[in-house]
């Protein structure tokens, strides 16, 4: 324990914190918790339909494609830039031809990522009541610095990831957290209210979000 | 203002912030704005009350175990590369974070907005011992640039408007002198000045939103990107978490995803939510510190009728709803935690016998708008009333007092005098039980005795109000009892009565 701080004191600290709390708790009893509550189920298309919805009211951009599209969705997001970050393990036949890509490996530094305007990523599953995407930084997602230091941010979703209700989209990624994984929730572009509450779009996260929801897988 | 500790009594403080003109209306606006987008919000989920049910539930779950889930905390933190230290109040914690930040000699670190940190007054501290700490939430920078302090959770520099970040910007910020008084421009002027920060900054000290006993992780809930920033770019990253924040299992996580967006915000979801299990190989810093910080809470959680106030999860529903707090603004609370959440936690915290903290509990008119919109249904009123109990015998300000105060500026806001009337459901209501409050019926009746309120039960409050209006207007000059800064406020131009 040499590189903790005063490691004897928080010890003491430890026993003394938990010995209040236990005195303190000691007449609680846990309650019974009620169900999670149901609300409507939606079916395929409207999930993918307040999907949309729920994108674009958060002013991120948003196509719906067949799997033969994509290439030609991500090129459409990337309204003229000709280079971009990819994660290992993104679907290549995603990507335009003309696209210059570069890699995370050898590891990008901050400055060199800071120099890249986009980065095209996949996403772990998506939820379609409040128009969050979540990524758990696996293969074609890449490390958590990769999706937050460019300008722009272009997701592929499959439409089958995307699942109607919060608690779907926190179990989808259960198993991903107890492996240790990060995970990173984002609904729309990167926003502030500030300022006399004029809700100004990006700040420090990327600034421009563009989710391409590929049908039929 | 000092981190937790009001430096005047209630009263006192509001009076003076009564004074200012710009602060009332930019809290009006940014009370009201919110509190109907959170109707709005609130309303597109059928089952919200199911909700807000499952997250008192929740809570209290977690608090009645509270011991067992932060041990298992600890535990997977470790499991997973991190490093978990205790701290029994703020001075132990400020320590902690001092020594991690001096054995990697650094001179300057960067924050996340918190306001656990802010209750502990970390940023002095470490100013003291030549450690500067950047704030890079918009709101925190503003106020920090501004050698002032936050009045309000969610939005900290609400007090300020554009005009005034404006030339605070072209000031502070180096190479800026041009910006424009758009919104858009100071938030571009915010990045430009962080950016390089964000990028070269070795150390980072975060809150937490949540802890999560089952999987070690923690979580940080943001909109501007700075907090994924902040916990992702440093290599040593050092999260202060209240023990009150630890929920058992990742389960039961959803349903806070779902009730602080919209209780905050007002929004579906926040835009940006970070979840970190320990240290994450070659992902993020790889040095993590989670300091767990009890600073008066087990002393709430002794208490029967004030440990609901640890479910708090700080989203300030109950700060946009009170018309308490939209008269007298967030400074007026003395404490990190203003608004009815801090009319309870603040004196809890410090303890009934600080006569500062222990007027807070009269910063209220009783209205209940507080509890009804807490999504996990902290019924603040019943705590302030249990809270004003505890003054007397404590010998502080009379409870009439304290009462009156609250009552009149709720009453000089014109604000929402349906919040009055249910003063009527105390008699029979939800805010007596198992009679913690019998002496209530002395209390209205020395409201009811005074000679401002005349006999409110014949009367609303509103019609009595007019009526008062009306006879001053008649009389042609103020009365004595007129001294009062509410009443001189309800004579302003413009004002809503
Ligand atoms: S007391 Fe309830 S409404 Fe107020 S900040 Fe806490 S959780 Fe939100």
């Amino acid at each position: 324990m040499t590189n903790t701080p005063n490691a004897i004191h928080t010890a003491e600290a430890r026993l003394e914190v938990l010995t209040r709390i236990n005195r303190a708790a000691q007449d609680m009893v846990a309650p019974v918790k009620p169900p999670y509550p149901q609300g409507e189920v939606l079916s395929r298309e409207a999930i993918l339909e307040q999907f949309e919805d729920r994108i674009l009211d958060y002013k991120a951009g948003f196509l719906r494609v067949a799997p033969a599209g994509v290439a030609q969705a991500v090129a459409t997001a990337l309204a003229g830039e000709t280079r971009a970050v990819v994660p290992q393990g993104l679907d290549l036949a995603w990507l335009p031809a003309e696209l210059t890509l570069l890699r995370d490996s050898p590891r990008l530094s901050h400055a060199e990522l800071d120099g890249i305007g986009t980065v095209i990523t996949g996403a772990a599953v998506a939820i379609s009541t409040t128009g969050t995407i979540i990524l758990n930084h696996v293969a074609g997602q890449g490390r958590r610095a990769l999706t937050l230091i460019p300008d722009r941010h272009i997701c592929i979703v499959r439409a089958s990831q995307v699942v109607q209700t919060v608690p779907e989209g926190m179990q989808a990624v259960a198993s991903s957290v107890t492996a240790g994984q990060p995970l990173t929730l984002i609904s729309g572009p990167s926003a502030t209210s500030d300022i006399e509450l004029v809700r100004v779009e990006g700040v420090h996260g990327p600034r421009q979000l563009s989710v391409i929801v590929v049908e039929g897988i | 203002m000092s981190g937790l500790h009001p430096q005047l009594p209630f009263p006192e403080a509001a009076k003076s912030e009564l004074l200012s003109a710009q602060l009332r209306s930019n809290l009006r606006k940014v009370t009201h704005t919110i509190r109907e987008k959170r109707l709005s919000a609130v309303a597109e989920l059928p089952y919200w009350e199911e909700l807000r049910v499952l997250g008192e539930a929740t809570k209290n779950e977690a608090l009645a175990h509270l011991s067992d889930h932060l041990l298992e905390l600890e535990k997977n933190v470790k499991a997973r590369g991190g490093q978990v230290h205790w701290a029994t109040d703020a001075q132990e914690a400020r320590e902690l974070v001092a020594q991690i930040a001096e054995r990697h000699q650094v001179r300057e670190l960067i924050k996340v907005k918190s306001i656990t940190s802010d209750e502990i007054e970390l940023n002095k501290a470490l100013d003291e011992r030549g450690i500067h700490a950047i704030e890079t939430d918009l709101a925190e920078l503003i106020v920090q640039l501004s050698h002032d302090t936050p009045s309000h959770i969610l939005v900290p520099a609400i007090h300020r408007n554009r005009a005034e970040i404006q030339a605070l910007f072209n000031r502070e910020l180096p190479g800026e002198g041009h910006l424009s008084d758009l919104p858009a421009d100071l938030a571009g002027a915010a990045r430009r000045y962080l950016r390089h920060k964000f990028l070269t900054t070795k150390m980072a000290v975060s809150g937490a939103n949540f802890g999560i006993a089952d999987t070690g992780t923690v979580c940080v809930v943001e909109s501007e990107g700075n907090g994924r920033m902040c916990v992702t770019l440093p290599e040593v990253l050092v999260s202060i978490m209240g023990v009150e924040k630890v929920l058992p299992t990742w389960d039961d996580i959803s349903v806070f995803m779902e009730l602080l967006p919209r209780s905050s915000t007002a929004e579906r979801m926040n835009p940006y939510t970070s979840f970190w299990s320990g240290v994450t190989a070659d992902d993020g810093p790889q040095e993590f510190h989670l300091i767990l910080l009890d600073n008066g809470r087990s002393k709430v959680l002794a208490d029967q009728t004030g440990r609901q106030t640890l479910r708090c999860i700080r989203c300030s529903a109950c700060l946009n709803v009170c018309p308490v707090y939209e008269r007298a603004g967030g400074h007026a609370y003395g404490s990190v935690y203003p608004g009815p959440i801090g009319a309870i936690l603040t004196p809890q915290l410090l303890g009934m016998q600080d006569h500062n903290a222990n007027t807070l509990p009269g910063a209220s008119s009783l209205c209940g708008a507080c509890f009804d919109a807490c999504p996990v249904r902290i019924n603040i009123p019943q705590v302030l009333i249990y809270l004003r109990g505890e003054v007397t015998k404590d010998k502080g300000p009379s409870v009439e007092q304290l009462a009156m105060q609250g009552m009149r500026l709720a009453m000089s806001a014109g604000w929402r005098f349906e919040g009055a009337i249910k003063l009527a459901r105390i008699g029979q209501g939800p805010l007596v039980q198992d009679g913690t409050i019998s002496w209530l019926p002395g209390m209205l009746g020395g409201w009811t005795q005074s000679r401002d309120l005349g006999a409110f039960p014949d009367q609303s409050f509103r019609e009595w109000w007019r009526e008062r209006q009306r006879n001053q207007a008649k009389a042609g000059a103020p009365t004595p009892s007129d001294k009062s800064p509410a009443n001189r406020d309800a004579k302003e131009p413009g004002e809503q009565v």
